[in-house]
């Protein structure tokens, strides 16, 4: 919220520094995230006499002595229209820095410093300069939207400082209003809290005003009065429309707000000054001699000031007059009752409407406005009736209307008197962990307003009804802590708070054992957004019923990209693997551990599951399908488990590089190459290799008990033994058929393959070292050759497998 | 060879050729096959001399057998010398010709680390977990009730205008803060509860300062007697051990539905300790997290007595705290996977 000094000043006599009073604002709550003084960019321009001025023959120029006051005579050279002999003009003497415009005088480029120069070989010392280049528009000073120099007063001072003749020693303050003190959305709001702060004395605005004693046949109902608990309405008769006067205009401009005419202004001037929005409607065109504030029909429509259409429904406020809707109640008044140039009565309207309702209906239509962006955030009715008495006095004061005595207040009921609020003070103190002297509670909540009596531990206020936010000790704790000063709070480390065992919990410790050990492994940890495309998904070329495409699907995404809840992290692992390939990484491991989300039913009725799952991902010119594997065994490893591999195919793998993940026969994941196909589509210029793990399915492992095994009491022996096969059969059909043979086999390695025309061409053979690892009795030669034979056998007997010769 | 003399003269030939031969010997795996041959029981020039002893008389015998050890020891001795001497030498040269230039690249063992947000999530859940403090994660889809209506954070409320809400449905949505958290907490467990739960959040921003991803932790203690000054004390106790020795908190005013007083806490500036620099945009101060007082209608809701029980609630974001501990200057880089950035923080 922009907030002028100088408006500030009309209620609360400031008597300190912006820069002090900044610091206080924002240690009571108020952060000023900007300050800035009106003329910032504005240094050395004082006020001058154009003594002499003789056109450049050939030019639109004009060469001119200027009295500068004590900078001297100076000689400046001047191309605007409206330069005179005798007329005083803001002078931009040689080092002061103004405004640079485009050629049409008017656009802001920049800031620009004044050198000494030539034109037309006339030295010139400074510049004469226009209301744009000092920043000043006609709102805010007269003649300063004049497309040539700003004409000054003739009861300047030469050579004064212009910036306090033009208002730019005003200082903004943008000040940061949290939700819940909406009746600081205002001037006069903040002047209340600044008098608090200040401890000085808050001065009201004018609220009287004369009725004339004129009064009309009109009438208005609210049919909602939850939604609209307080309408008041008042019949201006005798209007006369015409510009603001200048120092409303000048207010409405600093606070960003272009002044329309008299009327429409003076509803700004009071929205801004007391946070009440106002409308006021052309009386000419109100039907029926009424105002009905009601809900709207459905299919109801509006064509809002901004002429635009709107197709309402139930939910939505409208104000009517006897026949149609002529304003979106809280939101933006109707075309059809505009206030224009011949208006000549209007009806005046301070209403509080239900901020939930104005919000939903603000959003709902895509419709805000200052109204509507203030009622969101809520109005109080004090502030309601203060308005209206507020504007009328402004139009007696601007003397733009006759104000009559046809005077409405539908009230529901609310009192806009103070609410008494009884708390315990120790509780109050018990809030903050220190005792804050009874004196300076008082103090504070005086200064507040809040009107406090003290009686031994009870504490009683009086909470004005423009302050929604009180409600129990702790918003007496708060008032009275951040003015007193949090510096006063003396840290504690918990003495009261019972020990509790803290710390990972299981699931937390086994995923954090993970984690470390594949960073052991050489692999980064990643983390991606839980959303991603459903441009992902057909990356993936998952047919139409994949369990994958059972997404679920955000209403409100920032875009499609980011629109599903992902089923699977290897989309956006592919990406990663990409976006490294791109930025010329041409290597890596990363691995990811996030939740994958998988709807019970869509639409959502009960949370989805959310299954923590890792990505691994690797690409290199030393990567491969076995690496990859040997990653998803650290996993495994990890947990304390073992995995099983077997072939399978995935819509997004290698046809033949691909494995189906087990553990303990259950499929738990999938391991493969990438589609050639993937890799070129998105720029990868190396192979890259995935894997995704359901830890959420491996969870019932975490915690298992490790036990140590003694080492064996008699030595293990080794046996290597050659096998030649048919090239179909799997390194792990042989390693299952070796353990079932011998129970003493506690290690089987594959240690070389070879094929070759030796073998012929549909054989292979596979070497592997055998451990026997003995039990209770020392394993002998003849025992292990007995094991061998029967292993062979079985072998044989099973796949047709020989001993290579 | 009867006669000891014979043998005397004998063993000064031995010698003589011994110290000849090492004298000109160049290794020491010659000084070994030299040894070896003259010490060879059957044919070697010295070891085959005890093969004599049965050819010497009786009487002479014992003097026979000091003579052939006395030379026995010698030729040991002169072979060990000359061993020590040829090993000191080959060793000089084998260590020269073995020499690197150790400032050649080192071969590095592959290296992976945690994310940053991990590394920083885990340093925190090491101060908090040692103060007592369980870690609950809650889950990234929320209802509305448990991420707003339950946080005093009614339907169109002016406060849900603070954060952008991602919705999946009516009633679910992407949780906007990890608050949601402390209600399912609170009302499952009874006082005392300390708990910290870190985990994505969800808003719908994405700029070049804001993800529409990222990561919180709240913080909730409910017991007898908390009060501000308690949580004042515990998050000076935290930023110190977080951001270094001697960094402390301040609280100034704030707004969250959900706690009353609300502070916003900023810490002591860690790289300049208050003197302003850019970090701290010369203030001094840094803003890192939202904190107050838990609000009694939050407590009630959840079932827990206002009249016994208060608490104290803090919200702090994890890649908020990773950026300014490591320097990391854009929220976009930690969602990236760029091996350049992941490579770099290994704290």
């Amino acid at each position: 919220m922009l907030v002028p000094l100088s408006w500030l000043k009309d209620y609360v006599d400031i008597n300190v520094s912006p820069d002090v009073l900044e610091e206080k604002l924002f240690s009571c709550g108020f952060e000023v995230e900007e300050k800035y003084e009106v003329g910032k960019d504005i240094s050395k321009v004082v006020v001058g006499l154009v003594q002499t001025c003789e056109p450049i023959e050939g030019t639109h120029l004009h060469v001119c002595n200027v009295d500068t006051g004590v900078n001297g005579v100076v000689q400046i050279c001047c191309g605007a229209d409206n330069v005179r002999a005798g007329k005083k003009f803001p002078v931009a003497l040689v080092g002061a820095t103004v405004y640079a415009t485009a050629k049409d005088h008017k656009t802001v480029e920049g800031v620009m410093t004044i050198n000494a120069g030539k034109l037309r070989g006339y030295d010139s010392f400074g510049m004469l300069c226009s209301g744009t280049e000092l920043g000043v528009s006609e709102d805010m000073y007269p003649g300063a939207g004049y497309n040539g120099l700003l004409e000054l007063p003739d009861d300047c001072t030469v050579g004064a400082d212009i910036k306090p003749i033009l208002g730019l020693d005003d200082w903004i303050f943008d000040v940061s209003i949290t939700a819940n003190r909406p009746d600081c959305q205002s001037i006069f709001g903040l002047a209340r809290e600044v008098a608090a702060i200040l401890e000085l004395p808050l001065k009201e605005p004018a609220l009287d005003y004369h009725e004339s004693g004129e009064k009309i046949d009109f009438n208005i109902t609210v049919d909602a009065p939850e939604i609209c608990p307080r309408y008041i309405g008042h019949y201006v008769s005798n209007v006369k429309i015409a510009p603001s006067p200048q120092w409303m205009r000048r207010r409405l401009a600093l606070v960003g707000c272009s002044a329309i005419s008299n009327m429409v202004d003076i509803t700004n001037y009071v929205l801004k000054e007391l946070g009440q929005p106002m409308h006021a409607f052309d009386f000419a065109y109100l039907e029926g001699n009424a105002i009905y504030v009601r809900c709207a029909g459905d299919g109801e429509k509006i064509v809002t000031l901004d002429e635009k259409e709107f197709t309402l429904n139930h939910e939505n406020l409208v104000i009517c007059d006897g026949k149609k809707p002529v304003a979106l109640a809280g939101i933006m008044g109707g075309l059809n009752s505009e206030i224009l140039d011949t208006t000549a009565a209007v009806m005046f309207e301070a209403a509080t409407f239900a901020c939930d309702n104005i919000r939903k209906s603000s959003r709902s239509l895509g419709q805000v406005s200052d109204s509507s962006a203030r009622f969101s955030k809520g109005v109080d009715e004090y502030s309601t009736v203060m308005a209206m008495k507020r504007a009328l006095h402004l139009v007696e004061e601007l003397g733009c209307g006759s104000i009559s005595s046809t005077h409405f207040d539908i009230n529901s009921g609310n009192s806009v008197e103070p609410k008494e609020l009884t708390v315990s003070v120790e509780k109050v103190n018990s809030v903050l962990g220190i005792k804050v002297p009874d004196a300076d509670i008082v103090r504070i909540l005086k200064n507040l307003n809040f009107d406090p009596v003290l009686n031994g531990d009870t504490l009683t206020i009086r909470i004005p009804a423009y302050r929604t936010d009180m409600e129990s000790y702790q918003d007496v704790a708060e008032e009275v802590i951040r003015e007193y000063g949090y510096d006063h709070i003396t840290p504690t480390f918990i003495p009261t708070a019972q020990v509790t065992s803290g710390g990972n919990n299981l699931r937390q410790k086994s995923e954090l054992k993970v984690k470390n050990a594949l960073c052991a492994a050489g692999v980064y940890e990643g983390i991606h957004y839980s959303f991603f495309s459903p441009s992902d998904l057909d990356l993936l070329r998952l047919p139409e019923d994949a369990p994958e495409r059972h997404a679920i699907k955000l209403m409100n995404p920032i875009n499609i990209d980011l629109s599903l809840m992902r089923t699977t992290l290897a989309p956006q692992m592919i990406a990663a693997i990409a976006r490294n390939q791109k930025r010329g990484i041409l290597s890596g491991r990363i691995y990811e551990l996030g939740n994958r989300f998988i709807a019970k039913d869509l639409p959502l009725t009960d949370y989805p599951d959310e299954r923590e799952t890792i990505c691994v991902g690797i690409f290199g010119e030393n990567e491969n399908f076995f690496t990859l594997k040997g990653i998803v065994d650290v996993v495994a490893d990890a947990l304390d488990i073992s995995f099983r591999y077997e072939a399978s195919t995935k819509s997004f793998l290698h046809p033949y590089r691909t494995a189906a993940v087990l553990c303990d026969g259950e499929e738990v994941g999938y391991l493969g190459q990438i589609l050639y196909e993937i890799q070129d589509e998105t720029d990868m210029r190396v192979p890259a290799y995935i894997a995704e793990i359901d830890l959420k399915a491996l969870s019932k492992y975490y915690g298992k008990k490790r036990t140590f095994t003694p080492l064996p009491k008699f030595p293990e022996q080794k046996r290597d033994l050659c096998f030649v096969m048919d090239k179909k059969i799997t390194c792990a059909q042989i390693e299952d058929s070796v353990k079932a043979s011998c129970d003493r086999v506690t290690s089987i390695t594959l240690f070389d393959i070879y094929e070759g025309e030796q073998l012929g061409s549909d054989k292979k053979s596979m070497a592997f070292s055998l451990v026997f690892t003995p039990a209770d009795t020392e394993l002998t030669d003849k025992d292990i050759d007995e094991a061998v034979e029967k292993i062979l056998a079985d072998l044989n007997a099973k796949y047709r497998i020989t001993l290579r010769a | 060879m009867a006669d000891l003399n014979e043998l005397s003269s004998k063993l000064i030939a031995i010698k003589d050729e011994i110290t000849s031969q090492l004298k000109d010997i160049t290794s020491s795996k010659a000084v070994y096959e030299y040894r070896k041959t003259l010490m060879d029981a059957k044919n070697g020039q010295i070891g085959s001399l005890m093969k004599e002893m049965g050819k010497i008389p009786n009487e002479l015998k014992a003097e026979y057998g000091k003579k052939v050890n006395e030379i026995k020891n010698w030729a040991q001795s002169q072979f060990d010398a000359a061993d020590a001497r040829l090993k000191e030498a080959e060793m000089k040269k084998r260590y020269e010709s073995e020499s690197i230039d150790v400032t050649l690249p080192a071969v590095k063992p592959a290296k992976g680390n945690l994310h940053p947000n991990t590394q920083v999530r885990n340093q925190i859940v090491d101060i908090f977990g040692s103060m007592g403090f369980q870690i609950f994660e809650g889950t990234e889809i929320e209802t509305d009730y448990y991420n707003f209506t339950a946080l005093n954070i009614p339907q169109d409320h002016p406060a849900r205008d603070m954060q952008d809400t991602f919705y999946l449905s009516p009633q679910f949505l992407l949780r906007t803060q990890t608050s949601a958290g402390q209600i399912h907490v609170m009302e499952t467990q009874k006082p005392p509860i300390k708990i910290i739960s870190p985990g994505k959040v969800f808003r719908s921003d994405d700029d070049a300062t804001h993800s529409p991803m990222f990561t919180q932790m709240e913080g909730l203690v409910v017991d007898k007697g908390i009060s501000l000054c308690d949580l004042q004390g515990m998050l000076d106790v935290f930023v110190e051990k977080i951001f270094g020795e001697g960094v402390h908190t301040r609280l100034r005013p704030s707004y969250f539905p959900f706690t009353e007083p609300s502070v916003e806490v900023d810490v002591s500036c860690f790289q300049c300790h208050g003197k302003g620099c850019p970090l701290c945009k010369h203030t001094g101060w840094i803003e890192v997290l939202g904190a107050g007082v838990v609000n009694k209608k939050v407590l009630e809701g959840c079932g827990i007595d206002s009249n016994v029980y208060s608490g104290i609630a803090f919200g702090i974001g994890i890649d908020r705290i990773a950026m300014l501990k490591y320097g990391i200057n854009n929220i976009k880089l930690l969602f990236e996977s760029d091996l350049r950035v992941l490579g770099q923080i290994d704290d």
